[in-house]
């Protein structure tokens, strides 16, 4: 079975648009991706690994909102060139992601906003 | 032509200024001052990312689109303006599944339509990365979407149990794995024919929400810190996954970002527990402690004070640190322990609050109720830099919490939680431990630091006996 995946791995390689993206280079989107990937996974290593303990729990709500960019794929979804289910889906999925993006950034902002400086000490 | 080409080089290089936004408001996360705006700046990114989007749809069903938008926009805002701080890990654990079964879904219309296009077809004729991203998006998507439920179900109270039947049984669980990863292959490489190739991702999906119920349940609430980061990164690794479905890098970008997130935390949860992820995952914490025999055990020497006594023993205390657990969650007593250390604080009593990282059901969560009730964040200490501090301490008050400060994990190297960092609250010179009653936590062992001679037992709901005690120091 993994000899035949690879096998068809390789001839489909080649299939995989090279449009927009990639450039007029030739290099297959997926080799692409896989760059951009672990560059993004070894920035947020970075970067999360110096947020405080005390805004964890804001730093998930945050997280969760960032995650609800796949409203960006969702919006798609409701092209004239989908079947009638797939916008169906489509419209479940722009509905839960908008939920996420809105939701998190707002419910993370109220959280932040307690963490910031105290008015009384602003009205000293 | 020559238009489409300038629009499509506008989208990319919108959604690159997009992912610089994401980046630099996670960066602004390390600071508690700046983090607000950190979160301001993310939010530009995804509203940049959005307008940028809509340029760039072109023909689309506007009933869904913008039904979908304002539908969503609509349930986001009442959330996020009417759950109480004391709730959120449930909203957290709700937003992940939402997450995952949005990036599921996404993948889900992209399947509909490359099966719709040819009666013959193999999905693995669009490319086999297609066919690969497709599955694993559907895959983690979903198990993300009904993890997340059973989680939520569980912080809320409303699960309990540790099995549905079967479900939840680490056989079964392995079955549907692979299952799910022989589907994952049939569907997208062997299959051919639209039907067929629909038929095999439903039931993919269908598997893996089986196999996400399955792989929650049987996890207690007090591992759900652990559950809840591991699912925050689970949703970030699905919309990852959606954006190879979808040859686009900004998914990538923000998608990794959170699955690193999520897993950072998860580990240092689990570091704080002296437990391994698989531990964790796969042996059912409550059953092994019980084979230890510790839930029966019967407390000798215990002692007991009311309000009055304790307000008594404050009055000449000099030094108190506070240390917060989820039962100060349950009571919403969080601003009673404010307003109790104000009042000590007047008397010229110092107060800090030592914040163990799995204290509460999330990470972060007693910190966010304490931010509530105004408790300045500086008072706030990480288990590391306040454990030395309890020897030359009057007073440790510990409300609602009870595994995070056993001293068996210590001395007892039988424990069942033996190794794990604790606080060591019964160095002090008297401890007070607030709690309705003599019951175990979550490791269902005993709790030695009862029974020291320097402990009192303050019997009672949290927030109620709060409020006698400061009726009493306030009478002193």
């Amino acid at each position: 079975m993994i000899a035949a995946l690879s096998r068809q791995l390789l001839d489909a390689a080649p299939v995989v648009e090279t449009a927009a993206e990639s450039g007029s280079t030739g290099v297959p989107f997926l080799i692409v991706g896989i760059w951009v990937l672990f560059l993004a996974v070894f920035v947020g290593v970075e970067l999360i690994t110096k947020v405080p303990p005390t805004i964890h729990t804001p730093l998930m709500s945050g997280a969760n909102a960032i995650s609800g960019i796949t409203l960006v794929g969702a919006l798609y979804c409701a092209g004239v060139g989908f079947p009638g289910l797939g916008r169906f889906f489509g419209f479940l999925a722009i509905t839960m992601a908008t939920v996420n993006v809105v939701g998190g950034f707002l419910v993370t902002d109220r959280m932040l906003r307690m963490f910031g400086p105290k008015k009384k000490r602003g009205g000293k | 032509m020559t238009l489409a080409l300038l629009s499509g080089s506008f989208v990319q290089i919108a959604y690159m200024v997009s992912a610089l936004l994401f980046i630099l408001g996670i960066k602004r996360l390390s600071g508690v001052k700046t983090a607000r705006s950190g979160n301001t700046l993310a939010a530009i990114g995804m509203a940049l990312a959005f307008g940028a989007t809509m340029l760039d749809v072109g023909a689309v069903d506007w009933t869904v689109l913008a039904g979908g938008v304002l539908l969503g926009t609509l349930i986001g805002v009442v959330l996020a303006v009417r759950v109480h701080m004391t709730s959120m890990p449930e909203l957290v654990a709700l937003f992940n599944g939402l997450g995952g079964a949005a990036s599921a879904f996404v993948a889900l219309a992209e399947m509909n339509k490359v099966a719709g296009e040819g009666e013959t077809t193999r999905i693995a004729d669009a490319g086999a990365p297609f066919a690969i991203a497709l599955s694993l998006s559907i895959l983690i998507g979903a198990v993300t979407l009904s993890g997340s439920m059973i989680a939520f179900g569980k912080l809320s109270g409303k699960i309990w149990k540790s099995r549905f039947g079967p479900i939840g049984s680490q056989p079964l669980n392995a079955l549907l794995a692979l299952a799910a990863i022989a589907l994952c292959y049939w569907a997208g490489f062997a299959v051919t024919g639209g039907a067929g190739i629909e038929t095999g991702f439903y039931v993919l999906a269908a598997v893996a929400l089986l196999l996400g119920i399955g792989l929650v349940v049987p996890i207690g609430g007090a591992d759900m810190p652990v559950v809840i980061s591991l699912l925050n990164s689970y949703s970030g690794l699905a919309a990852c996954a959606t954006g190879f479905v979808l040859e686009n890098n900004l998914l990538i970008i923000a998608g990794s970002l959170v699955g690193a997130s999520g897993l950072i935390l998860t580990r240092i949860m689990c570091k704080a527990m002296d437990r391994s992820l698989t531990n964790v995952l796969f042996a059912t914490f409550g059953e092994q402690a019980t084979g230890g025999g510790g839930a029966a055990d019967e407390y000798t020497n215990v002692k007991s004070a009311g309000p009055q006594e304790t307000a008594m023993l404050l009055e000449a205390a000099t030094s108190v640190i506070i240390c917060p657990g989820y039962g100060m969650a349950v009571a919403q007593a969080q601003h009673k322990v404010r307003e109790l250390a104000t009042l000590l604080e007047a008397r010229g009593c110092s107060v800090r609050y030592a914040i163990h990282p799995v204290a509460g059901r999330m990470p972060g969560h007693m910190n966010v109720l304490l931010a509530e009730a105004d408790v300045p964040y500086e008072q706030l200490f990480e288990l590391d830099n306040i454990n030395g501090d309890f020897q030359t301490t009057d007073v440790a008050i510990v409300i609602g919490a009870n595994d995070v400060c056993n001293p068996a994990a210590i001395e007892d190297p039988t424990s069942a939680i033996a190794g794990m960092p604790v606080l060591k609250v019964w160095e002090a010179q008297t401890v007070f431990v607030v709690k309705r009653s003599l019951s175990p936590g979550y490791a269902g062992i005993k709790n030695p630091l009862f029974e020291r001679d320097n402990a009192m037992m303050c019997f009672g709901d949290a927030k109620k006996f709060l409020e006698e005690l400061i009726v009493e120091v306030k009478d002193l």
